[in-house]
Parts: structure tokens; sequence; C-alpha cells
């Protein structure tokens, strides 16, 4: 098994830290030929989704990973992957255009914005949330769950093979969410087994 | 460490494989973000016209910065004089993403830097070496840069400073836990950041490349000799095509090892900036602030 991890630009090398915590094989994504290799996972990194969606497209990913997507590929994404995993977003171009969610990027304001919370994840105990100039979840459609509410607005969401969150699982200690992340891959990989 | 200075040093996280770029307009600044930079740097004039400007280089007018600000949505950073802290209260106020406190401006204090730990607004600041470096987060940045020469087009000395701060960083990592204090002493750095390089091989905030980065080849050069992004100053907006070249620099910063992507990157991106040699400037901003 192995998880490819977006690295064009951004936190990837904090979701690759915590892939070793856990054990879990991974590799960097940074051009077409890195795609070669066989991928159960894929994650989408904080950092600027205008950088991201602009090299996904002229280092010739985005075909690729879209199509990927939407065969059922499990992916996850944090903060600007949130972003380029929507549908739509407020006042801006969707990216991959493939989660029933409405985002608001900068949804807090600028970096005096950015705070540090806890909250419950899903069914899970309250899980430490870092929140970096970050967006949020207007709404979402029927066949989305939402795992997350903080101050009454929408930051961690599901819609099968897609899972979202608006803050950043990977500048904490806890693994939570990227445990829920992996055994969707595990799923996946036993699915497409069989 | 506060709440705030973790989520500022986690900013810079997501700026990392990212360019940061001078922008003097709100126009600049879009040409910027469309061509992939993760931040821009707002300030007044470009650091190879405030060279040739000479006189006092201040912070720039809020309204400059406001108007930046409006038309883009990534990062908006800006530059003030080393020491000067209410430019610094003024650039919070109007709700910067980052301050540089720059040598790039006339220091406005040639002994004290900012006590950074006053402001909730993470800072930049540049080092020339590890203890330089060790310095300025001890005074509150959450984000270092190379010093370089800015506004020279001339990457030597960002070199310099790179392999500089790494070769210490390799000797610290190397010393006996009982040597640790004095070396300390002769970096004149607090102990506790220098045990903290000592245990992870690197500083403790993200350490960008800056000064003289004027092609793709310079930024992909900084990057392997391990920065973890790179300011670009004046090589875009003094070039012959500021777009082409800026989604150039994008690129090769990305796929940095990739020699073969650098030279297609490298290819038909119209005039350099002119750039002056080292030897040949009178003024050496990078001796500012130590």
């Amino acid at each position: 098994m192995a998880v490819g991890i977006l690295a064009l630009q951004g936190a990837f090398a904090e979701h690759a830290a915590v892939l070793d915590k856990l054990g879990v094989p991974h590799f960097e994504i940074r051009q077409k030929r890195d795609l070669d290799q066989p991928m159960n996972g894929l994650i989408i990194p904080g950092g600027e989704s205008t950088v991201m969606n602009k090299l996904l497209r002229e280092l010739d990913l985005y075909d690729t990973l879209r199509e990927q997507i939407q065969n059922g590929l499990p992916v996850f994404g944090t903060c600007a992957g949130l972003i380029l995993l929507a549908k739509q977003i407020d006042g801006g171009i969707p990216c991959f255009s493939v989660m029933d969610i409405r985002v608001k990027r900068n949804a807090y304001g600028r970096q005096l914005g950015s705070f540090f919370t806890d909250d419950r994840f899903g069914g899970s105990e309250r899980i430490p949330m870092t929140f970096i100039r970050a967006p949020y979840i207007e709404s979402v459609g029927n066949n989305v769950e939402v795992l997350s509410i903080v101050d009454s607005n929408i930051v961690a969401a599901q819609q099968d093979n897609m899972l979202v969150t608006a803050f950043h699982p990977e500048l904490d200690m806890d693994l939570t969410v990227h445990q829920h992340f992996i055994r969707m891959v595990e799923q996946f990989r036993l699915k497409n087994a069989r | 460490m506060s709440v705030q200075y973790k989520l500022n040093k986690e900013l810079a996280q997501m700026l990392k494989g990212g360019v940061i770029m001078d922008v003097t307009t709100p126009e600049q600044a879009k040409i910027a973000e469309a061509a992939g930079a993760c931040a821009v740097m707002a300030l007044e004039r470009i650091p190879a016209d405030i060279r040739a400007a000479g006189g006092v280089s201040r912070m720039s007018d809020p309204k400059m910065i406001r108007g930046i600000q409006e038309a883009v949505s990534i990062p908006v950073m800006a530059k003030c004089r080393i020491g000067h802290f209410v430019e610094a209260q003024v650039l919070e106020a109007i709700e910067i993403d980052y301050i540089d406190e720059s040598e790039v401006l006339s220091p406005a204090d040639d002994v004290y830097h900012i006590d950074k730990t006053q402001f909730k607004v993470p800072f930049v600041c540049g080092a020339r070496d590890l203890g330089e470096a060790l310095r300025r987060i001890a005074e509150g940045a959450a984000m270092i840069r190379t010093k370089g020469e800015p506004g020279t087009g001339d990457v030597v000395q960002a070199v310099r400073h790179m392999r500089a701060m790494n070769a210490e960083i390799r000797r610290v990592q190397n010393l006996r836990e009982d040597e640790l204090f004095e070396a300390a002493k002769q970096l004149q750095v607090p102990v506790e950041l220098l045990r903290s390089v000592h245990e992870n091989g690197r500083l403790p905030v993200v350490n960008f490349a800056a000064g003289g980065v004027a092609t793709p080849a310079d930024a992909a050069l900084m990057m392997q000799l391990g920065a973890e992004g790179v300011f670009v100053g004046s090589g875009i907006f003094k070039s012959g095509d500021p777009a082409k070249r800026a989604a150039a620099i994008v690129k090769a910063v990305t796929n940095y090892t990739d020699a073969k992507l650098i030279a297609e990157l490298s290819t038909d991106l119209g005039e350099a900036m002119v750039g002056i040699n080292e030897n040949e400037i009178a003024l050496l901003m990078a001796e500012r602030g130590k």
C-alpha cells in the first residue's frame, strides 16, 4: 500500500511525518511521472490553493488525478486541499470540482484571524484543531456527511471516498483524522482486490 | 510557546515550497498571484530601485498596502525598518499577514531589533548565519530568510548565507550535550534554541532563501542548498517578461532537482535583470542588523 502526497507547494512534509508515525508508506507527487506507480490514496495538503491549482494544470497532473478521484480513489484534503476538491467556491473558480460542498476561502480573515481550538471529529473525543487563514464549508449536498462543526461552521466533512478538513491535523500530535483516512484507503484497497 | 507564535510559525509552514514575490502595485500583485506566488511582499520600490535612488527608505504607504491586500487572496507581507516597532505596529493595525523586519530599508535602530514577542502578527527576519538566525528567533521571529544582497541580481551572498547556516547546523548537531553551553556563548544565542537545533538538525522555524535570485536556476540552486522556499525581489519586475519569468521560477522551485525541466523553464525567458556584482556595490545591506 502507498499513499501519494501532492507536493507542489505547502505543508506536504508534515503529512509525510504523520504517515511515518502510522507506518504507512507514501510518496511525493511533483510531476506526471510520479503517478506511474500504484497509488491507494491521495493527500492534498495545506498551502496556497491558487498555486496548487495552477501547477496541477501546468504540470499536467490535473486530468489523471481528477479521473482517479472520480473512480473512487480515497482522497484527503486539508485547508487548500479542501478548496481544491469543492464544487463551489465563494467568489472563486473550482479546481477538481468533485465534492458537493460550497466553500468560503479565507473565511476567518487574515493571519490575525488564525486560531487553535479543540472539538469533535465524527464520533471522536475532542481533538486539537489548528486553523491557518482557513476556509470553512458554507453548505453541503445531501450525500455529504458533516464530521465537525466549530462555532456553527462546518470544518470537516466526507462524501464517499473524499474527506476534507478546514483545519490542519498534520500540525498537531493527534492521529485521529489520518487514522480515519487510512481506514478509507484500506477499505478501498480490499474492495479492489476482490 | 504562545498559541499565536505557534500559529505564526505554522503559516510559514504553509508557504514552504513556494515563491514570495516583491510587488509595488496591485497590478503587479495580480501578475504575481496569477504566476503562482504563494505570497507577495508589498513595498514602495523594489530593492534595485531603492539601491539606485539612495536616501532613506521606509515602510510603504498603508494605502498602497491596502490596495494590494484587496487585489489578491494570497498572504500579503510588508517590510518595516530594523528596530522601528511603530512601523510594525502600523502594519499590524492594517492586518498584514507577515512583517519583514528588513535590512533592505534604512535601519531605524543601530543597536536593537524589534521585540517581536510583543506582537500578534508574525515576523520574518534575515540572517547570514546560525547565530543571527537564533537571535532573531529569540526576539520572536517566526520565519527566517537569508539576507542575500537585495537588488543586485547576484545570488552569491544568499548562497554564502545558506551554506554558512547549514554548515553550522551540522556542526551543532555533532556536539556533545555538554558542549552546547559553550557553543551558545560563542554564537551569542539562548542555549534552549541551540539545543533544539542540536536535536532536530534544523532551525526551529521555516528558512527561505532571499536576495539576488534572478533565474529559475538560481531558485533551484537555493532549494538544492536546503532553502524551504524562495523570495524573489527585483529579479521579476526588473526583467523583460515578468509574468513568464515568475511562472518559470515557481515551477523550478516545485521541481528543483529536475534539470531537464529547469532547462525548459530557462528557455526564452527574455532579458534577465541586468544585475550588479557584489564587488561593484557601495552599500552592503546584509551588514545591517546583526
